[in-house]
């Protein structure tokens, strides 16, 4: 019963989080929020829903999906089109419910997407989803009435109708009602884990064949799960449209898929909550460092990468591994080994970051007539000490790495084994 | 007549190139269980290691140096990632492969440039070979057709006729039973995946400069050889061959063939225009319906008949 409560207290703390972080980049003096920060937070909210949503197919039901964007891009086309709709045609429709109507657009879109692609899984799946998106994606650079061809469907969010009297002309009233809609989607899209359909997408996904046998039908239950994952897909696309105003091709491409992958999987596609951490992961890394760095898509994908390689439960699934030890409470003794793998690991990082910062000023940067600077230190690139400094820093540390890692898997081997043993006798 | 007799040689150009890529994707993708994300990576980086070996040492060595770097590229990545990746299953073979795609482009985009780079046919090949019905065909495409030829013939001497094909071609439909006869199938892997990805970059090498060397090339190359993949069926070159020639000559013949559904329509009476309803699509010519049909094609294949053209066994 314990795990339960401490999950309750998870929802309060993010809850208090969520409501209370933009007033911490408030400026009193100019009594303004930083706009910066809450389209951020907002992107944040919106890509957790759409990771979540991805990860109903993907974790929950092992279905990968390379075209999960088109849900989601529809979800936004139909809401701009229900918001210019009740502009123009004076209908009185409050602006929260707006969400569910992108929800049902994201749903109804699903049942039709749903019904061709979850005739198969697997890879062949993954391959009709690609070639849907494919397919989507050309067809909103070509029709103008439902996409808009390449500027497509800008709408306007103000349409003077609220439940709590709202104008939404202010970016902070728009936050609010996306931490609204966030917290009520995860909260429905856990409870869904919990329901007799959920747990057949997990039990498909381990056995298909078994799961038919007690008399089930696998694919029918990829189709529900396909549906209720584009409502929620809608929602998300919704709560785009609303922040940004319009939607474009860019919504649905197949970009915006990879998008939902990579905060999936790099938060861990295991367990619920892991695309929570993964989706303000990859935001964070896509506002904070696109500021700094032309590269930051190659850092990504690096990092995925390597989730995929040494990684795959995800950080969710890092921090899973330690659950052992801390429970016989010895977490204490693995400070030493991980400070011994870090320092070879930024000085890793380090030469590689330099490499490629190096590579890319040479070839995009100077012909923009930027200057390579950090801080107040200047870096010229022309001459070969950076590029030395870098090769050496990302080949000693590589090395390093490797030798101090060994030792590392030492001492982390030990201490499970010690947690097995201690948690057998304690059995 | 000229029409169509000139679409035909370039879709057969076309069809030809895609069969270069599509091959060794095949093999791969039948030996292995991976759909290679990353092939049509080997295609670009082919294109782009000839563009800037042919700065240094002309077009001809690099005809024969960029294939070879892209199969030790190849052969890295097998080694060295896939085979690692390989013990969490297919899904995490294909979204290793998947982010290598990603990674490739944005480092071929921060070491060339964002835009196109200006790799051209050699002079000793730009001239037009002969003309049909007042249309020149240049002496490039005929000589891309040679080279797939030959390689295509390489291909099938190597599966049919060398004791490692044999292998290869046993390891393709019965993998485990290969592997208990004692031949060494991980080799095997690393061998068809090197040499899928160096024709790859072959392909790269000849297409860059009939096409545009640019670093969106793999994305717009990649779904497409996917589809011929999947079109022509796991496990057989063969119909790999006919759905790389089909797929180009259709790909040809829809940009040329400018009429729409309406037009149609028109020959037997019925007026539609872009107002009536359904008239955006109805309206809308061929050559732009022509992009889609490709994906279109897949969704079919896979809704219908999952296991393709002359498959042996479901996707």
């Amino acid at each position: 019963m314990r795990t339960r409560t401490d999950l309750r207290w998870i929802w309060v703390i993010a809850m208090a989080v969520a409501l209370v972080l933009p007033w911490i980049f408030f400026d009193w003096k100019t009594s303004r929020h930083s706009g910066f920060v809450l389209t951020m937070l907002s992107e944040i909210g919106l890509m957790i829903v759409f990771a979540l949503s991805f990860n109903m197919q993907m974790g929950q039901a092992g279905l990968l999906s390379f075209g999960h964007a088109v849900l989601f891009g529809l979800g936004g086309y139909t809401t701009a089109h229900a918001l210019n709709a009740i502009r123009s045609g004076g209908i009185w429709f409050p602006l929260e419910l707006v969400p569910l109507i992108g929800g049902l657009g994201g749903l109804a879109f699903g049942v039709v997407i749903g019904y061709i692609a979850t005739k198969q899984r697997a890879t062949a799946f993954a391959m009709i989803t690609l070639g849907l998106s494919e397919l989507v994606g050309a067809a909103a650079l070509m029709f103008m009435t439902f996409f808009g061809g390449e500027s497509g469907i800008t709408t306007d969010r103000m349409i003077e109708s609220s439940l709590v009297g709202a104008t939404y002309s202010a970016p902070w009233q728009v936050y609010y009602l996306i931490v609204f809609w966030v917290f009520v989607s995860v909260a429905l899209m856990w409870l869904h884990t919990q329901t007799p359909l959920g747990k057949m997408a997990n039990a498909q996904r381990d056995n298909f064949e078994r799961t038919q046998f007690v008399g089930y039908d696998p694919q029918l239950i990829r189709f529900w799960q396909f549906v209720v994952s584009g409502f929620f897909a809608g929602i998300a696309g919704s709560l785009y449209t609303i922040v940004y105003e319009i939607v474009t091709y860019d919504a649905l491409a197949a970009s915006k898929s990879a998008n939902a992958l990579l905060a999936s999987y790099i938060g861990g596609v295991g367990g619920f909550f892991g695309p929570v951490l993964g989706a303000t992961l990859v935001v964070l890394m896509q506002s904070g460092l696109s500021l700094l760095s032309n590269s930051w898509v190659l850092y990504i994908g690096v990092l995925f990468i390597v989730m995929v390689m040494y990684a795959p439960g995800g950080i969710v699934g890092i921090l899973g591994h330690h659950a052992p030890i801390a429970r016989i409470g010895r977490l204490h003794e693995l400070i030493v080994p991980y400070v011994r793998i870090l320092v070879p690991g930024l000085i890793t990082l380090f030469g590689f970051v330099l490499l490629v910062e190096l590579t890319s000023f040479v070839t995009i940067g100077a012909t923009q007539g930027k200057k390579f600077k950090v801080g107040s230190l200047m870096i010229d690139a022309a001459t070969a000490q950076p590029w030395m400094l870098a090769i050496g820093a990302l080949l000693i540390g590589g090395l390093w790495l490797r030798l101090a890692s060994r030792g590392f898997m030492r001492v982390w081997d030990g201490l499970i084994e010690e947690a097995k043993t201690l948690g057998g006798a304690a059995r | 007549m000229e029409v169509f007799l000139v679409s035909l040689l370039n879709g057969l150009v076309y069809g030809m190139l895609l069969f270069m890529l599509a091959s060794g994707l095949t093999l791969i993708f039948s030996m292995m269980g991976v759909l290679n994300f990353a092939h049509a990576s080997a295609f670009m980086l082919g294109a782009y290691f000839a563009y800037s070996i042919s700065l240094i040492a002309g077009f001809w060595v690099a005809l024969f140096v960029a294939p070879i770097l892209c199969g030790l590229l190849g052969a890295a990545i097998e080694r060295f990632g896939l085979r690692r990746v390989h013990r969490n299953g297919h899904v995490a073979e294909l979204l290793f492969t998947f982010g290598l795609a990603m990674v490739i482009e944005k480092v071929v985009q921060m070491s060339w440039g964002l835009l196109a780079v200006p790799y051209r046919i050699p002079a000793l090949l730009d001239f037009p070979l002969f003309s049909v019905y007042g249309t020149q065909f240049p002496a490039y495409r005929a000589f891309m057709l040679l080279i797939s030829a030959l390689m295509f013939l390489a291909i099938w001497l190597a599966l049919t006729r060398t004791r490692v094909g044999l292998v290869i071609q046993a390891s393709l439909t019965h993998p485990e039973m290969a592997r208990a006869l004692g031949h060494d199938v991980p080799k095997m892997f690393t061998l068809v995946f090197a040499s899928g990805m160096a024709l790859a970059g072959l392909a790269g090498v000849i297409g860059g400069n009939y096409q545009t060397t640019s670093p969106s090339m793999a994305v717009t190359m990649g779904p497409i050889v996917f589809v011929v993949v999947v079109f022509g069926g796991l496990g057989s070159l063969l119909g790999c061959f006919i759905a790389s020639l089909l797929m180009g000559l259709i790909q040809t013949f829809a940009v040329v063939l400018d009429y729409s559904a309406a037009d149609l329509l028109a020959r037997v009476g019925l007026t539609v225009t872009r107002s009536s309803p359904l008239g955006e699509l109805l309206t809308m010519p061929l050559p732009r319906i022509g992009a889609l049909l490709p994906y279109i094609l897949l969704v079919l294949i896979l809704w219908f008949r999952p296991r393709g053209l002359m498959g042996t066994r479901d996707t």
